[in-house]
């Protein structure tokens, strides 16, 4: 065992361990941010705009130049090529039905100065169907997102495994997904697994306040309930779902993740549930 | 469980009936204990990719059955498609509300609640209540219980459908149509020897 840590390290006595922790490579192993004793919403957001965080929102598309939404860095579409194969391809549909336009302004109005990027997995008529989402979710982890936002979910099992294989690969390369809840006794994902951050709603009208629940699988809760949505044609809504509750989880992650870029999905979780409202994060 | 054990389970005959009441009375209690104006139930026919309307309570109630729509169409196109249920306060700015699919069935709501109709893991449809008295204000406990319906609503139109398919197979030109004529003969006749045929018939398929 030892051997073979030192013939892993050997090329690049800089490389940080991987699969073991070699005595001499303790030192090497310091962590970029460390958790203060106390974590406050100051310390983990205070003056962030969210300015060099990018968020993926992968949904129905969001609408160019929606007052609520203001600059997309790009627009993407998963489609169907004539050989039958999915492709990631650049996007002039905007929203197909004000969805993802809704998602986008409540990260927006959070974190007005996040890069914002469009994955559309839905197509016109709402057949998307589970296959774009997984490619759309996977492109999106290739490209190094900071925050994925999906209020979206599938009940196929046949999905399942190679969701849970995206969802911990986001994991380990630091993208972390903001996933909605079923609020119905129903088997879906990915929401349910713990790589992921799942949001289900409150009733309360502060965006900022949020809650942690100690009895997951749903380990947030964020505001959800009558919600003045951007929607299309440069208007708003009034909604209510997880599918916002969602984007406000994403919005205060990228706020946290631009000011500390540092932090690993796991540390991001541990700061949001100490920042929580029913964890002593109003402080 | 095969078509036959299904259907015979099932009773196909007035089965259809008995579910759709079943459906039809989920409807009318979704509709009474959130005071709205109309409650329906539509039903995927995914080889049509249409929705149609199975059971309707207030509001179009009686000229809305069996009446289609595209699946992609308007909010429970939607909440079919994503999976999650959702309140929209204000339908006349939301597109994916479908004016035009609403004003065909003569009655356009201002507010509607919509949730997926799932089962295992098919979505078989959405239940929608419209117009809730414009003073109430939404609760996230009016949306779990939405969903709790939603769960009974689904058991029902997924007997509705079963005992359909069951049907389908044993009428007419159904594979299993010939068994199906046979076995109603021999009721009928109360011919024993074609009874004792028929069991010796299972004793060699069984291998017996």
């Amino acid at each position: 065992m030892v051997a073979s840590a030192v013939v892993a390290h050997e090329s690049d006595a800089h490389e940080l361990p991987a699969w073991s922790l070699p005595t001499e490579a303790v030192g090497r192993i310091g962590v970029p941010v460390t958790l203060p004793g106390e974590v406050t919403r100051e310390w983990a957001w205070g003056g962030s705009t969210g300015a060099g965080a990018r968020v993926c929102i992968l949904d129905s598309g969001i609408e160019l130049d929606h007052p609520l939404v203001g600059h997309v860095e790009r627009s993407v579409a998963v489609i169907r090529g004539e050989d039958g194969e999915l492709r990631v391809s650049e996007d002039r549909e905007g929203d197909v039905s004000g969805h993802g336009t809704a998602c986008a302004g409540i990260v927006r109005a959070l974190a007005p100065d996040v890069e914002l990027t469009s994955v559309r997995v839905l197509g016109a008529n709402y057949k998307g169907g589970g296959e774009a989402m997984l490619h759309g979710l996977a492109w999106a982890i290739d490209q190094g997102f900071d925050v994925v936002n999906m209020s979206l979910s599938t009940t196929r099992t046949k999905y399942v495994e190679r969701l849970h294989e995206l969802a911990d690969r986001a994991y380990f390369r630091r993208s972390v997904l903001i996933t909605s809840a079923h609020n119905m006794p129903v088997e879906s994902f990915p929401w349910k697994f713990s790589s992921v951050i799942s949001v289900g709603s409150h009733e309360e009208a502060d965006p900022l306040t949020f809650y942690y629940n100690p009895s997951p699988p749903v380990e947030f809760f964020g505001r959800g309930l009558e919600l003045e949505l951007a929607w299309l044609g440069g208007a708003t809504l009034r909604g209510t779902g997880n599918s916002f509750a969602t984007p406000h989880i994403a919005g205060i992650c990228a706020l946290i993740l631009a000011k500390h870029p540092e932090l690993t999905p796991f540390q991001l979780k541990s700061v949001l549930y100490q920042t929580a409202a029913n964890a002593g994060g109003d402080a | 469980m095969s078509e036959l054990e299904a259907a015979v389970a099932a009773g196909v005959l007035g089965a259809d009936e008995a579910h759709r009441s079943l459906l039809q009375a989920t409807v009318e209690v979704a509709r009474a204990i959130f005071g709205a104006k109309a409650a329906s139930v539509f039903l995927l026919d995914a080889d049509a990719d249409e929705l149609v309307f199975e059971a309707v309570a207030g509001e179009g109630a009686g000229a809305l059955i069996g009446r289609r729509f595209p699946s992609g169409t308007g909010v429970a196109g939607w909440v079919l498609t994503t999976g999650q249920p959702l309140v929209i306060d204000d339908l006349t700015s939301d597109t994916r509300f479908s004016r035009e699919a609403a004003e065909s069935t003569g009655y356009v709501p201002k507010s509607m609640m919509a949730v997926p109709l799932l089962v295992e893991e098919r979505a078989l449809g959405v239940l929608s209540v419209l117009d809730r008295p414009p003073e109430s204000r939404v609760k996230l406990a009016e949306i779990d219980l939405l969903g709790l319906f939603a769960n009974q609503a689904a058991i029902a139109l997924d007997l509705l459908q079963r005992a359909r398919h069951a049907r389908q197979a044993l009428a007419g030109e159904g594979r299993l149509a010939s068994l199906a004529r046979v076995a109603a003969r021999l009721e009928e006749a109360e011919q024993d020897a074609g009874l004792e045929f028929l069991r010796a018939l299972d004793r060699v398929l069984s291998g017996s």
